[in-house]
């Protein structure tokens, strides 16, 4: 089990729910990630999803495509990426999650990257546009180093689908909670609630809702009916607005715990 | 040879459905309303008479006689694309996949466009069916192709600009994938090359392979044989496949795809997937693609922007390895030398896209004597008219 498997049972004895960080990794440069990761963490996030910016991002919204055009500008790679990992890890045992797309993957080539990832002290993959049917070799090289495999269940998926998202996950599964690109919406969609549902009839791994979450109200809401919340576009956006003001991590620890706060007693 | 592709949507190894979950069910349940239309004889006699008395079909098996004397070695023939209802080969697949929109109750369709081609045939055929249209374009694209942005709003449709990445079609397909997403219940989009996800790669060459079809029944009218060779334009390749469909089983018929070649060999330059690309994912398929050491994709050049693409078509990835079919570029240059050409020649000012196909053509015919040449003329010169005027200035003065 990894660390992500770990920190979900420790969590579900204390009868606590999880935040799980999103940020693009290298933006604003490659240096500064590991101190924004940090900060978010000293916030309370108990897992970190670490982006890694993709040229062609066609399930981000604009403030996450910004994000990862800076990203890449500085020169951020896959291969970067485990650098900054490996640089978090000496000083941290949170989980860390890689939220990227399937073609940067490929290039670096599936079994290079299990096992590179596994020594940078990665614990999973996800990759936003390689469907269950598609993923074979992939699962095969991140299992086979012992890495976890999250894939995406959305309101759209049929039954069908819904099955084979839960059996090919490991980890957790990532719900969407509604039909569109990552941004955040002033209002959470109806179309969590039936999805929570829907997957928590066939599988026992935790739930995480992510997708236009970006108020402790919405943490609040969402708190009863999963095991973790996902936040991202509004850390990113809040990184892109004060990348060069010196509070940008007190900033990003302050916001980070009082989306915390939206769980209440179960943060 | 096995039908292409597979039940899993795979040419060989190449295409798939590489989409965000989002998607994976309206595509499915897209593939199984087209399965179901394709079998079904009242959609395509629709689909037949509107290609008929709408589009224009069947168009003409032109020989380019003149031209071909000029060479000195092949014959030419031309297979007359260009003559179809909006200027290009692009309203078949139009009006095929508007109707399958038609009959699955979207009322919104989506389309990207590169040259305006694929975008004013939609426009067109939203039009005739009386459906919403949108359509995504680079502003790059919007600027080197001004008279097709008017059209498509003559037309009723909205053009949405892209302001991302290299403005061109690459960006104007993830901004038209990324409002699919957003709106998948009301919203058909209408893809315009044989790329993306399965079904769209089969289904762009089975409503472009009309193309082929006529060809080879003409050719063997006038000629009494089959063509040696035949020659398209190859972007993300819907015209190139519909034409070397109806050839492909014909193993003495040399297939020809030109990529176009831009201003350079340097990546970034040109838009030659098979001379620089690498196998990769993007925007739907498995398929030969520019791009980085970090599989980031490349942005590519040419004075073509049908052809300006970073990734070919899954089939013809599948041709290429195959040897099935041959892969060579056109440059710029070649590219508008072949249209001056055509122009004072035969009197047939092409599109820019198909000037590549028949450049490479007019290279190959001096040392082929005997030869019989088909070209996919896939489309006319109107839109390229700025271009050409910048590009011959010494010709645009009294």
């Amino acid at each position: 089990m990894t660390r992500i498997g770990r920190m979900f049972e420790e969590r579900k004895r204390a009868g606590r729910k999880s935040l799980i960080a999103y940020l693009t990794a290298g933006d604003p440069t490659p240096e500064r990630t590991p101190a924004l990761v940090e900060a978010l963490l000293r916030g309370g996030a108990d897992l970190i999803e670490l982006g890694v910016p993709f040229s062609d991002p066609i399930a981000d919204g604009p403030v996450i495509q910004r994000a990862g055009e800076r990203a890449l500008k500085a020169g951020t790679s896959l291969r970067s990426v485990l650098e900054i990992a490996c640089e978090i890890r000496q000083r941290s045992e949170a989980p860390l999650l890689l939220f990227t797309y399937l073609n940067p993957v490929l290039r670096y080539g599936l079994e290079r990257l299990a096992r590179d990832a596994a020594q940078a002290g990665i614990d999973g993959c996800l990759l936003t546009d390689a469907s269950v049917e598609e993923a074979h070799e992939y699962i095969g090289a991140m299992h086979g180093q012992g890495l976890d495999t999250v894939f995406l269940a959305a309101p759209t998926s049929t039954p069908r689908r819904l099955e084979l998202v839960a059996r090919y996950s490991t980890g957790f599964v990532y719900l969407v909670s509604r039909t569109g690109v990552t941004g955040e919406q002033d209002s959470l969609s109806g179309a969590a609630a039936p999805l929570v549902r829907a997957m928590r009839a066939i599988t026992d791994l935790p739930l995480a809702v992510g997708f236009g979450i970006s108020k402790p109200e919405h943490v609040a809401e969402l708190a009863s009916q999963v095991d973790a919340v996902v936040v991202g576009s509004t850390f990113v956006r809040l990184i892109e607005r004060n990348s060069d003001n010196p509070s940008l991590e007190i900033q990003l620890e302050s916001f980070t715990r009082e989306l915390k706060h939206g769980f209440g007693a179960q943060a | 040879m096995s039908p292409q592709p597979d039940s899993t949507g795979h040419f060989g190894p190449y295409g798939g459905r590489f989409v965000p979950e989002v998607l994976m069910a309206p595509i499915e349940e897209l593939e199984r309303a087209y399965l179901e239309a394709r079998q079904d004889p009242a959609f395509q006699a629709e689909l037949s008479e509107l290609l008929r008395t709408y589009a224009g079909r069947p168009t003409p098996l032109y020989c380019a006689e003149r031209l071909s004397k000029t060479l000195g070695g092949a014959r030419l023939w031309l297979k007359r694309e260009d003559l179809l209802h909006t200027g290009a080969h692009k309203i078949n697949n139009s009006l095929g996949q508007a109707l399958l929109a038609r009959r699955m109750g979207k009322r919104r369709i989506i389309a990207e466009t590169g040259a305006g081609q694929h975008g004013v045939a939609t426009a067109t055929v939203c039009a005739l069916l009386g459906l919403e249209c949108v359509v995504y374009m680079g502003t790059e694209d919007m600027r080197r192709q001004r008279l097709n942005v008017f059209r498509m709003r003559l037309l009723g449709a909205r053009v949405a600009p892209v302001e991302a990445g290299s403005r061109t079609l690459k960006d104007a397909i993830s901004e038209a994938m990324r409002d699919w997403v957003s709106n998948v219940g009301d919203t058909y989009y209408l893809l315009g090359s044989a790329l993306g996800a399965h079904p769209y790669p089969m289904m762009v060459r089975d409503f472009q392979k009309v193309i082929g079809e006529e060809a080879r029944r003409q050719m063997l009218a006038a000629e009494g044989h089959l063509p040696d060779a035949v020659f398209a334009c190859v972007g993300g390749g819907s015209n190139a496949i519909g034409i070397f469909n109806a050839f492909l089983a014909d193993a003495a018929v040399a297939l020809i795809g030109v990529e176009a070649g831009g201003r350079g060999c340097a990546l970034g330059d040109h838009a030659t997937r098979f001379r620089g690309g690498a196998p990769g994912v993007l925007q739907g398929a498995y398929s030969y693609l520019l791009q980085d050491e970090n599989g980031q994709v490349s942005l590519t050049h040419s004075v073509s922007a049908g052809l300006d693409y970073a990734m070919i078509g899954p089939e013809h990835a599948l041709l290429h390895d195959q040897r099935r079919a041959e892969y060579v570029a056109a440059s710029d240059s070649e590219a508008l030398a072949a249209a001056l050409q055509l122009s004072r020649v035969e009197g047939i000012i092409p599109a820019l896209e198909s000037a590549h196909a028949a450049a490479e053509a007019i290279r190959r015919a001096p040392a082929a004597a005997g030869k019989i040449f088909l070209i996919n003329l896939s489309g006319r010169g109107d839109k390229d008219i700025d271009i050409y005027r910048e590009n011959f200035p010494e010709i645009d003065q009294p």
